[in-house]
């Protein structure tokens, strides 16, 4: 994993106040693909009976995830933005549980970058959730 | 709907208004976040306050992409919840000491949510508003609708599909 695009990759985030807000740390990226933890926080509970986090804190883990993978691309240039992202939720995540995003940027157009991405608790084997979407792409 | 139309005006307001405390003031994450609403009869208008710390992009500068979303989806459960409180609370199957007790229906689980970027979200309030386009015995479907300066510009828009838990 080239340390570069790493640490540029961390700046970028720490640099993003609502990423910075919600604690979420770049465990990995490299061309096209990356991943981003989120600890626990109460703040982000949905349903406070279950203590388990809202759909849209697991929504801003995968976009920023989706858009680091869309900026580590090397045939893109510069920033991006979300066009559309669809989110499946399949079960809540654990409440007390670290949530991670996987995201993989693979395809990119002159004009869009295809992602999906998968959030996982703990519990790497049965997904929290899973996004498609699609990007824009700036001419590098 | 049966409704006692001598139920004195202030009455009416305080349990609306006391249901829609206790619906929306029971998410944490949409507290967090900033997001109120404001009523007219059973419509419901959500507010999300800017604040520096929803930015996602600082050069812009933007909301960020996943603020909005949550937002549309806070409005969008809130809103099919809502739908059926209401029903609930004007029949009287849903007594005030209960709703003032914060004892309200378990909220609906998103099955999936897709999230429409029009424009770019300024850093200034939003405002939306969800539609239930269809609420069965099991199943939801809700549209939801974020602008800013101009209700005719919305920057975001989403569709999602919920899973109605069982009432009890």
């Amino acid at each position: 994993m080239p340390t570069d695009k790493t640490s540029f990759a961390r700046q970028f985030i720490g640099s993003i106040p609502h990423s910075r807000e919600l604690g979420m740390t770049i465990t990995e990226v490299s061309d096209g693909k990356a991943e981003i933890a989120m600890g626990y926080d109460t703040r982000f509970v949905g349903d406070p009976e279950t203590g388990v986090i809202h759909g849209g804190a697991v929504s801003a883990l995968m976009d920023t995830c989706c858009g680091t993978a869309v900026m580590s691309h090397p045939q893109v240039g510069g920033a991006t933005a979300t066009i559309d992202l669809r989110i499946d939720y399949m079960r809540a995540a654990t409440p007390g549980q670290t949530i991670t995003a996987r995201a993989e940027c693979y395809h990119v157009t002159r004009t869009v970058a295809f992602v999906r991405a998968t959030t996982y608790d703990e519990d790497f084997d049965r997904p929290v959730a899973t996004a498609t979407g699609a990007f824009t792409v700036e001419k590098s | 709907m049966p409704q006692n139309r001598r139920e004195p005006l202030q009455q009416v307001k305080h349990r609306r208004d006391a249901a829609l405390r206790a619906l929306a003031g029971g998410i944490p994450y949409a507290q967090y976040l900033g997001i109120t609403f404001d009523r007219r009869g059973d419509e419901l208008t959500a507010l999300l306050a800017y604040d520096d710390k929803l930015i996602g992009n600082p050069m812009l500068p933007a909301l960020h992409g996943g603020v909005t979303a949550a937002f549309l989806e806070v409005t969008a459960i809130v809103g099919l919840s809502w739908s059926f409180i209401w029903e609930d609370m004007e029949s009287g199957a849903l007594p005030l000491e209960e709703v003032e007790a914060g004892t309200l229906p378990r909220l609906p689980k998103t099955i999936d949510f897709t999230v429409d970027y029009l424009r770019s979200g300024l850093p200034r309030d939003s405002y939306a508003r969800a539609r239930v386009t269809r609420s069965g015995r099991r199943y939801a479907s809700v549209h939801a609708e974020a602008w800013q300066d101009n209700r005719n510009r919305p920057h975001a828009q989403a569709t999602g599909h919920f899973l109605m838990l069982p009432r009890d």
